[in-house]
């Protein structure tokens, strides 16, 4: 066992750059919104929600017009990641675009899951443009109930 | 050329005002007609709602019921309808407009009246 100075925890934790880094985080989002802005083809990153319960962490994805084969799915450790590419698909030759609105090309979407889960167990599901992804949790991950018995 | 032009997501008629969700709209136009797609995700084929009213074009989509999926930990997705009103050019034939619904892209053709479709003339 190795000896360490005491540090009280509270005081441990606290940086003077701490009110510092909220801010960064908040001028990072700006920039994130102004890269995904219309007018920009380079990227997109679709919408998606996080579930969770006692049994599992559930993703769901909003990939409309996206096609099955055109996605991936990947799990390493805890970070969930969706990447794939839109193609256009009515795009034809001798026809001239009116409005111009969806978001073509790849994209990346990565999370990080708010538990550990059974990688081995992972299963997926694609209807009506939005992929669900259900992430059982692992073992250590599930509330546990402990019998206390009082005498 | 009069086109398709967007008109404001309308409100609830029943005073309760409903928010709705603008989908991402693309459009094409070619000699036969216009080819229209909005993305909807989470819109089933039978949640999909058409309707063609003085001279204005109206696409409705309902997301099926959500299951549950447990707390919610993040969100960024809408539940709310979609919904988006569009100025039907006059030259359209209503009666020939058709639709698909795929993986949450909706696809609706609007073909221009034999009328006003261009055509070869040649002189005999």
């Amino acid at each position: 066992m190795s000896i360490i100075r005491y540090r009280n925890p509270e005081l441990a934790t606290w940086s003077p750059y701490d009110r510092l880094s909220s801010l960064r985080d908040l001028l990072d989002s700006a920039f994130q919104l102004a890269s995904n802005a219309p007018g920009n083809p380079e990227s997109w990153a679709p919408a998606l929600d996080i579930f969770e319960d006692e049994e599992k962490v559930t993703v769901r994805v909003e990939l409309a017009g996206v096609k099955k084969e055109d996605f991936d799915i990947s799990l390493q450790d805890d970070v969930l990641t969706i990447s794939g590419e839109r193609k256009a698909e009515t795009e034809q030759r001798g026809s001239e675009s009116f409005r111009s609105e969806r978001y073509f090309g790849s994209f990346t979407r990565s999370v990080t899951l708010p538990s550990p889960v059974k990688a081995d167990a992972v299963t997926a599901a694609y209807q009506d443009g939005v992929l669900t992804v259900t992430l059982p949790k692992a073992e250590e991950a599930k509330p546990r109930k402990i019998q206390v018995n009082l005498e | 050329m009069s086109t398709l032009t967007t008109c404001s997501p309308a409100s609830s008629t029943q005073g309760r005002r409903i928010e709705y969700i603008t989908p991402r709209a693309n459009l094409h136009h070619d000699g036969d007609g216009y080819t229209l797609e909005l993305e909807m995700p989470g819109v089933a084929k039978d949640g999909v709602e058409i309707t063609v009213e003085d001279g204005k074009l109206t696409l409705t989509g309902r997301r099926a019921e959500d299951q549950s999926f447990g707390r919610p930990v993040y969100r960024e997705r809408s539940q709310n309808e979609y919904r988006r009103v569009f100025d039907l050019d006059p030259s359209i034939d209503t009666d020939k407009i058709t639709a698909s619904m795929s993986q949450g892209l909706l696809t609706v053709r609007l073909q221009k009246s034999e009328a006003v479709k261009p055509r070869k003339i040649t002189v005999a």
